[in-house]
């Protein structure tokens, strides 16, 4: 990104004109494809998102330091409950799903399968996250996502019309991901009716993205070995996309069972709650909602940091072939390791807890860990590199994981597990640490990236916002877990309301990194503002008249990744 | 038996004497308890955490630097593999050896337990068999606790907060925990589970008395 040129640029034009048209007026928005559109909408919307859930956050953090009068006890857990889906969701989700929808038809040379299912994945996503949030807001329905059963059918605490309205926004958001994955295993198998070079056949495709050629291979001979049809980030994106299609199939269904509670609850029929086993319901619960944070994530995230390290060094990968054997078995782990969350379930299984909770788990400290090493050697090869924005922030995401997932491996264990599960050590240093820094610093890494290809080359407007942006975001984010942590390590508990001092020094430190957080997406913000000008913004949203099987404007060339990665 | 109020007793137990109860108590089996393993934790994870720091400090500041570039040998890759697989394995082996609860808690249907509590949770209130719940030093205790309603949380604490032990309490299954009281105290029951705004403050202030320790922490 030309920032030296935007230096100059911005003492030519004023605040205001900068702020109605973007830096140096280079952003045109009528230069956009439809599909350059469609991105940077699921970027704004998932970064409007963000906002919501930092801004969360933060009340929650001030209320962790000095309960605040104007809101209630209801209001506060209906507020921890919308954070973390408003931020999954609402944020990661769609940040995540724009990209991939655009770098698997880049990577593969052919257009997205289908254009009108990603419009309706993008709003059914925001539709559904903004009616779960205002919910929450207005009815306080508060199970937390969680959802141990028989929570979210716990009538006494919660109006079933406004669990029903909540859980409705929670299916709505698992449609429009459903309308993600069928794009993108649909894009992966079609093949273009005006192919202009040879593009492999569906099942070669499909087989070589899920892994299935890579263990053929393991039997045959050297010269019989088969070519991997689908680059490696692509391979990444689509195993990722196997775990987000169980959790979506677990959340649906889990979702509709509560609806019949609470259905039945509304026309005066009330069914026993206690037809569900509140055990099976927790194994089955978790084997779902682990698919995202110990499937998907951490997937999406090796994948995507072998995207952009390939990208930055325009070489190929260290040891690839490895790095999507490892892609394979992180995909197998995510299916095997549920039990840690239910490691103080004293009628869990003994064998469940060791085997699936300790051993199995343990093997994520493998796969990230090669992930983590493969990414930097890979980095390494290429040196001397510019410490760009991309790279900085990928930097950032590395250390979160290395961070985040040692503490996860702590808590996975039997023993300590007795004195650390629902403590403050969990949401501190592992899931904020992993999310804020890791999974967000990598997510930032990827826009800045991005931004020059899906804007047609607007120029940032102050490397010195980018700056403050990163190491704003760095230090709260690392600060804001470490504190949490020692609370924790204190015996502060997670989702419980403290209204003494019991634990105040290490809560006005974590808040104090909060507002780093806070910061520094202020940041960022102002800086794209001023970037793409309001005008910009809002021509993002405006149809585009270029033809819609295009992805850039120009005929796409494969990218640095797709000729580096094979 | 007849000190014992409330829950089952199944053995006698000598008469302790009077001691001083402590806010900060040493518990569980052997001379290992909580307050030692998360001060073992702590010191380890941030020594961790600052080596992983500087090791990516290191790492922008280097791959930055004018340096003939070398491909990395993968004699290095596998090493740190192997570290991979040694320290997430070994993390286990270390706690099952050094930590006393551990075994317990696997072989705990092989153990006669030295008084049984039955404790109830239901309408976000813990329903005890007595006020406090008396334990004799060396003690194996068994706390069961049952769900009428909602999934709720059984722990333990300090007066200074900090965290004895806790486990899950599932409605229609067995929660039980089986814990040796090696020091003095007085103890607080919470719960550790979410179970809606209207279990916020679940809990039982000083619920726990352990007393006939020889010694105070």
């Amino acid at each position: 990104m030309a920032t030296n040129d935007a230096a100059l640029d911005r003492s030519r034009m004023s605040f205001r004109e900068t702020l109605l048209h973007g830096t140096g007026k280079a952003f045109h928005p009528s230069s956009l494809t439809t599909m350059q559109k469609l991105v940077l909408r699921f970027v704004i919307l998932g970064l409007v998102f963000y906002g919501f859930a930092a801004i969360e956050g933060m009340i929650m953090r001030i209320y962790a330091i000095e309960p605040v009068p104007l809101i209630d006890t209801k209001h506060y857990f209906g507020m921890l409950t919308v954070h973390p889906l408003v931020g999954i969701f609402g944020s990661t989700y769609l940040i995540v799903m724009g990209a991939f929808l655009f770098v698997v038809p880049l990577l593969m040379n052919k257009p997205l399968w289908n254009l009108r299912l990603a419009h309706w994945n993008l709003w059914l996503i925001v539709v559904g996250t903004f009616t779960f949030w205002l919910d929450g807001f207005i009815t306080h329905y508060a199970p937390l996502y969680t959802l141990y059963w028989p929570l979210p059918a716990d009538f006494t605490q919660y109006h079933p019309l406004g669990g029903a309205i909540f859980i409705t926004g929670i299916a709505l958001v698992m449609l429009g991901t459903a309308c993600f994955i069928t794009n993108i295993f649909a894009t992966i198998v079609y093949r273009p009716a005006a192919a202009t070079e040879p593009v492999a056949s569906g099942g070669v495709a499909i087989r070589s993205a899920l892994g299935i050629t890579g263990v053929a291979n393991l039997f045959r001979s050297r010269e019989r070995r088969a070519e991997h049809a689908v680059s490696l980030p692509v391979a990444a994106i689509a195993r990722g996309t196997v775990d987000m299609a169980f959790n979506t199939i677990i959340i649906l269904f889990t979702g509709v069972l509560i609806l019949v509670f609470m259905v039945a609850d509304l026309i005066g029929r009330s069914l026993a709650n206690t037809s569900v086993d509140a055990l099976l319901y927790k194994n089955w619960f978790w084997w779902g909602l682990d698919l995202i944070a110990d499937g998907l994530v951490l997937i999406f995230v090796a994948g995507t940091w072998y995207l952009i390290a390939t990208m930055i060094t325009g070489k190929p990968l260290f040891m690839q072939n490895i790095a999507r054997a490892a892609l394979l078995v992180e995909l197998v782990v995510s299916w095997t390791v549920w039990s840690h969350h239910l490691l103080s379930d004293q009628a869990q299984p003994v064998m469940l807890k060791i085997v699936s909770g300790e051993l199995v788990t343990a093997f994520e400290l493998v796969t990230q860990g090669l992930a983590f090493f493969i990414t930097l050697a890979t980095l390494w090869s290429a040196r001397p590199l510019k410490m760009t924005n991309e790279l900085k922030f990928l930097l950032g995401g590395l250390l979160g994981f290395g961070l985040a997932v040692p503490a996860g491996i702590i808590q996975a264990d039997i023993g300590l597990n007795r004195i650390l599960h629902n403590t403050q050590w969990i949401v501190g240093p592992h899931v904020h640490v992993a999310i804020l820094v890791g999974l967000t610093m990598t997510l930032y890494s990827a826009i800045y990236l991005l931004l020059p290809t899906l804007t047609n080359g607007a120029t940032l407007y102050s490397q010195k916002l980018a700056n403050f942006h990163f190491w704003a975001h760095l230090v709260g984010g690392v600060g804001m877990g470490a504190f949490m942590g020692m609370a924790g390590l204190q015996g502060m508990l997670r989702r419980t309301i403290y209204t003494g001092d019991e634990f105040l020094p290490y809560m006005i430190l974590a808040g104090v990194c909060g507002a780093l957080l806070i910061a520094a997406f202020a940041a960022f913000l102002f800086n794209i503002v001023m970037t793409v000008g309001l005008r910009g913004a809002i021509g993002i949203f405006r149809p585009s008249k270029l033809d819609s099987t295009l992805l850039l404007p120009a005929a796409p060339a494969p990218a640095p990744a797709a000729r580096t990665a094979h | 038996m007849g000190r014992f109020a409330g829950g089952t007793q199944h053995k006698e137990r000598r008469d302790p004497g009077p001691v001083e109860l402590s806010d900060r108590g040493g518990d569980g089996v052997g001379d290992v308890d909580s307050n030692m393993v998360l001060w073992g934790q702590t010191v380890l994870y941030t020594i961790y955490a600052l080596v992983t720091i500087a090791v990516v400090a290191w790492f922008a500041y280097r791959v930055t630097h004018p340096r003939p570039p070398g491909p990395v040998k993968t004699g290095l890759f596998w090493t740190f593999f192997a570290l991979l697989v040694v320290g997430g394995v070994s993390l286990h082996l270390t706690t099952a050896a050094t930590i006393p609860w551990v075994e317990q808690e696997i072989n705990r249907s092989d153990t006669t337990p030295d008084k049984t509590f039955a404790i109830v949770a239901r309408d976000h209130r813990f329903e005890l068999p007595a006020m406090p719940l008396a334990i004799d030093c060396d003690d194996t205790v068994l706390f069961k606790v049952t769900s009428e309603d909602l999934t709720y949380g059984f722990g333990l604490f300090r007066r200074d907060h900090s965290m004895v032990f806790q486990m899950q309490v599932v409605p229609g299954h067995p929660n039980d925990l089986l814990w040796t009281f090696k020091n003095n105290g007085l103890y607080s029951i919470r719960s550790t589970e979410y179970s809606g705004p209207a279990g916020a403050r679940m809990g039982v202030a000083d619920a726990v008395s352990v007393t006939g320790c020889g010694k105070a922490v």
